[in-house]
């Protein structure tokens, strides 16, 4: 609705306005008129007609505002629907490259998922005054540098989608295990993401990154409910109850891998799907098909070369060949500076240096990995495994 | 239609290190970029190197400070400037993809308009 809006108005904050008051409407005419069959539409509709008598009315203030770029021919008034093409024309906008980051984020949680200022000022831990200026900034720089509102060409779209699909997998990523707090998982942004997920695949049905990245979220997500134990302390994949995983995430997640991994080479969403998806279908962890998870590492290190990714591989080889071998893969990573700070790494190693007996180097691992995470489920776990070598 | 400034921020040691027939090549680029992009080009023009810039700033107490040298020191110095017309940001960060700058990169900026 408010991305229907925005295309009559130009300008984000008159189309939210626009919408607040047609909802505001709906309070006082639906309990009189009843409810209309297609309330959406109707909203839809109010907005729109709203944002054209403003416009009207300010016709001269309005032409000296900047206003977002609309090039393209205009639906006529009459479309009462909104097309998905103005969905995927908002979130172009607020994932546009010339943004910032965070300011992308933002945007896309207030502009897309409907979250208020200080939702989203929740989700990243800043105040609701710093996230609001935020927003206002990113408006602006939208305005003045005339970043267009619409549906990039085909020539600009894969570059595009990459920029929204990296926003929504940080959304996901900072949901799935939250970098701060009490709590393992923030449900709100996990998902905020698994919803944008689902409307870019509606949006782009045929593209296969697009497939990957709703694939990743369904099959890491379907073990959210089994991810800590009732106490809120955390569950490693070996100890999670498999019979309690989302079997229709799964499902759906599976469908969707098969499809995104058809390109030549496969992006790197999918193949991260792909290993989800290997832990997805095996019965129990000791019947976990190691050798193919190192091999889809394998091949995400060649098309996807990070210092994280080489970590996750060295801990699949552990697995797929042994404490020793996965202890020598986590070594050789040891000098490199971006994983200086990376709690994973020194986590990892005290796992296979305790499978190795090296109990006082696996207490100095846990050790390290405890001053690098905030997160208090985390602090918990590493906790717990420095009171297992007590024993 | 909007105007943007492209600026070209390259790296000065580079240019003053490369022999003639570098020169030679930047300077055919910079002609082809002129004649592809004729309709959207205003102007343009190439600045001399950071070591004739004076910067002066206001003192906040009616006077100024004159200093040699320019405003940032950074390791790429802005070194030329295109003024180009386009609908859109996309449409300026495309002419700004095509703008040679081997040593360096360019900055797009919207031209503030009053009215």
């Amino acid at each position: 609705m408010l991305a229907a809006t925005v295309r009559v108005t130009r300008d984000l904050d008159l189309a939210e306005e626009c919408v607040q008051d047609a909802y505001a409407r709906a309070l006082t005419a639906w309990p009189v008129g009843g409810v209309p069959a297609r309330p959406g539409a109707w909203l839809t509709t109010v907005a729109r007609r709203r944002a054209l008598d403003l416009l009207r009315r300010d016709a001269v203030l309005r032409r000296s505002l900047p206003l977002l770029v609309e090039d393209d021919d205009q639906a006529g008034p009459d479309a009462i629907d909104e097309i998905p093409d103005d969905r995927l024309r908002l979130i172009c906008t607020c994932c546009h490259p010339a943004l910032a980051p965070e300011a992308q984020i933002a945007l896309t949680l207030r502009m897309l998922c409907g979250l208020s200022t200080a939702e989203v000022a929740r989700a990243f831990l800043v105040s609701e005054t710093t996230m609001a200026a935020r927003i206002t900034r990113a408006k602006k720089k939208i305005a003045a540098a005339r970043i267009p509102y619409r549906v990039p060409s085909a020539a600009e779209l894969p570059e595009r989608v990459e920029a929204i699909l990296a926003v929504v997998h940080l959304v996901f990523t900072t949901g799935h295990t939250a970098p701060r707090g009490g709590d393992l998982v923030r449900r709100d942004l996990v998902e905020r993401s698994l919803d944008l997920a689902r409307m870019l695949r509606s949006m782009l049905p045929g593209n296969a990154d697009v497939a990957g990245l709703l694939a990743l979220i369904l099959l890491t997500d379907a073990r959210r409910a089994t991810r800590t134990a009732d106490d809120g302390s955390l569950l490693r994949l070996a100890e999670q109850d498999r019979g309690a995983w989302d079997r229709a995430a799964i499902g759906e997640g599976v469908a969707l891998v098969r499809e995104a991994l058809r390109p030549r080479p496969p992006g790197r969403y999918a193949l991260q799907a792909a290993i989800a998806a290997v832990h997805a279908e095996a019965p129990s962890w000791d019947a976990t098909d190691w050798g193919e998870i190192v091999a889809l590492y394998d091949l995400l290190a060649q098309i996807w070369p990070s210092p994280v990714v080489a970590l996750n591989r060295a801990v699949a080889v552990g697995f797929a060949r042994g404490a020793a071998a996965g202890l020598a893969e986590l070594d050789r990573l040891a000098a490199e500076p971006q994983l200086a700070g990376y709690g994973y790494l020194p986590a990892a190693r005290g796992e296979f240096l305790q499978r190795l007996g090296r109990d006082v180097d696996a207490r100095l691992a846990y050790e390290e990995a405890l001053l690098l995470t905030e997160n208090a489920v985390e602090r918990q776990f590493l906790l717990g495994r420095l009171e297992s070598l007590r024993h | 239609m909007s105007q943007y400034l492209i600026l070209l921020y390259e790296d000065e040691g580079a240019y003053a290190n490369a022999g003639q027939d570098v020169m030679n090549e930047v300077l055919q680029a910079h002609t082809t970029f002129g004649e592809k992009n004729a309709s959207a080009v205003q102007g343009g023009n190439g600045l001399e190197p950071t070591g004739s810039a004076t910067s002066i700033r206001s003192d906040g107490a009616g006077g100024f400070t004159v200093t040699d040298g320019p405003f940032a020191e950074t390791k790429e110095a802005l070194g030329g400037y295109y003024l180009v017309d386009a609908a859109d940001l996309d449409e300026a960060i495309a002419i700004a993809k095509q703008v040679p700058a081997r040593f360096g990169g360019v900055e797009v900026r919207p031209i503030m308009v009053f009215s």
